[in-house]
């Protein structure tokens, strides 16, 4: 297979058949599919969560840069955002 | 429908969760019913299913579960039987455990499912259905569920695909259909099955009862893997290919369940709640009934599911394994099947010293005379109300 491309101006969204929701009862986001759920750290699920198939992934990072007074998060997120697309767990819009 | 102990290494979040602060329940599955039009011969239900349990549960008792093992985290539902589709408040069900956020799978063999109740439970909020074959023939597909459905379930295949489901395709496998691997692999393919569970029988329940007749030989098995492999390569990840191990043929015991009491929650058509689905035949642990009992009370204080959380329970040569927190020391029930003692080891381990249970098992299905299917010297015994009425009277 191909490599995906991710840029900057690619807008992920939530894979079909899986949904991204908080647990209280684990203290994080999940990623609910068939028959299985991962766990998501921190940043992952405060990157996901973005996702909407809307905002790109310049918008994305401006986001969490602005939400978490941070500074140069784009090759993180355009590094998660490919991984994520690689396992399904998100699509990019066309 | 799919062996549970894969499905649970995937959900399981590693480490286990330590003895003393146990996690929620995080995947319950509800058994229905037991009413099942197949009549598979490797089915994991109960044999004595007829004798030795009580009425159905109704469903404002299934409501009450949901809600109560929900507040406690669960988060993957399985809906199974039995055929669950026998129970006409399935899309009630299906509905709240929805709105109640649970992701919900329906573990089906396809029968009954047409197009009026596919759509009503697509509105309930459905999120996916496993749908089981046979085999990728008609033929073996219909003799070994002991019915004509093959038709039928290439059809609800194609609905499913028509209202957007994701599709989990499920195949038990074993040593009459265990050859036709690439053929069922093309079949799931040109179904459109995002994923294939390729789930070597697991030897409990009406397939232990079969055993003999079932274990395929460990060529057949080494040949199914290297075709799965291939196949895996060919379709990179259009069609995901989970291989449930056939733990016969290994020398490390599964993680079975992830730990009995770790994650997982089962509760069967009389309301009994077990900590796998083939926990019943566990001696001297409480198996509460969620009639009288609450979800949390069962999770947290009864010793069906406290007695083998955490380690304590082990003995030699699990005790001082390092292997122990990997494995749990394997599977419960297959350690009491096989030993007579559920706190043994799993003798699939070869650290067990009744391994030999397992390696005689492998070896006498190794043997040639043996790999003529239809052949054999005792007939496989379907999963009938009347065989377990006849075969297995006993309550336990």
């Amino acid at each position: 297979m191909s490599e995906v491309t991710v840029d900057v101006a690619s807008i992920p969204a939530v894979g079909r058949g899986f949904r991204l929701q908080w647990e209280p009862a684990q203290n994080a986001h999940v990623l609910l599919y068939p028959e299985g759920m991962i766990k998501l750290n921190g940043s992952a699920g405060e990157i996901m969560k973005r996702c909407d198939g809307i905002a790109s992934i310049a918008q994305i990072t401006a986001d969490l840069e602005r939400a978490f007074a941070a500074k140069g998060l784009t090759n993180d997120v355009v590094g998660f955002v490919r991984i994520a697309v690689e396992k399904s767990w998100l699509t990019l819009q066309p | 429908m799919a062996d549970l102990a894969t499905v649970v290494a995937r959900l399981a979040p590693s480490p286990a969760p330590a003895a003393t602060a146990p996690g929620p329940p995080l995947w319950l599955l509800l058994e229905l019913t037991y009413k099942c039009p197949l009549h598979c011969a490797f089915c994991y239900n109960p044999t004595n299913y007829v004798a030795g349990t009580g009425p159905e549960l109704d469903t404002a008792d299934w409501i009450r579960v949901l809600r109560e093992a929900r507040a406690m985290g669960a988060v993957q539902l399985g809906l199974s039987g039995g055929e669950p589709l026998t129970r006409d408040d399935l899309e009630v069900i299906v509905a709240e455990a929805h709105q109640l956020g649970f992701y919900t799978n329906l573990i089906t063999s396809g029968v009954g499912l047409n197009e009026p109740r596919i759509r009503a439970l697509k509105d309930a909020g459905l999120d996916h259905i496993q749908l089981s074959f046979q085999d990728s023939t008609k033929e073996l597909n219909d003799f070994l569920s002991s019915t004509r459905t093959f038709d039928l379930k290439s059809k609800v295949a194609a609905l499913i695909k028509q209202y957007e489901f994701p599709m989990v395709l499920n195949v038990v496998l074993h040593r009459l259909n265990i050859d036709h691997v690439e053929e069922i692999l093309e079949m799931a393919h040109k179904l459109g099955a995002e994923y294939v569970e390729l789930a070597n029988s697991q030897y409990y329940g009406w397939a232990f009862h079969n055993r003999d007749q079932l274990l395929p030989s460990r060529e057949q098995v080494q040949r199914a893997e290297a075709v799965m492999q291939r196949f895996r390569e060919r379709v990179g990840s259009s069609m995901r290919i989970f291989f449930v191990v056939p733990d016969y043929f290994e020398n490390r015991p599964k993680p079975c369940m992830n730990g009995l009491g770790s994650i997982f929650l089962t509760i069967t058509p009389d309301g009994t709640a077990l900590p796998c689905h083939a926990a019943r035949m566990l001696p001297g642990l409480q198996f509460p009934n969620v009639r009288d009992t609450g979800v949390s009370d069962i999770w947290l204080k009864s010793t069906g599911f406290t007695h083998f959380r955490g380690d304590a329970w082990m003995k030699e040569p699990c005790r001082s394994c390092p292997e122990k927190s990997k494995d749990f020391g394997g599977c419960r029930c297959q350690a009491f099947l096989l030993t007579g003692d559920a706190a043994n080891a799993d003798p699939v381990c070869a650290l067990s010293p009744h391994h030999h249970l397992v390696t005689e098992a492998v070896a006498k299905a190794s043997q040639p005379q043996s790999n003529q299917p239809l052949v054999v010297e005792k007939p496989l015994v379907f999963r009938t109300d009347r065989n377990s009425s006849t075969l297995f009277p006993c309550k336990h």
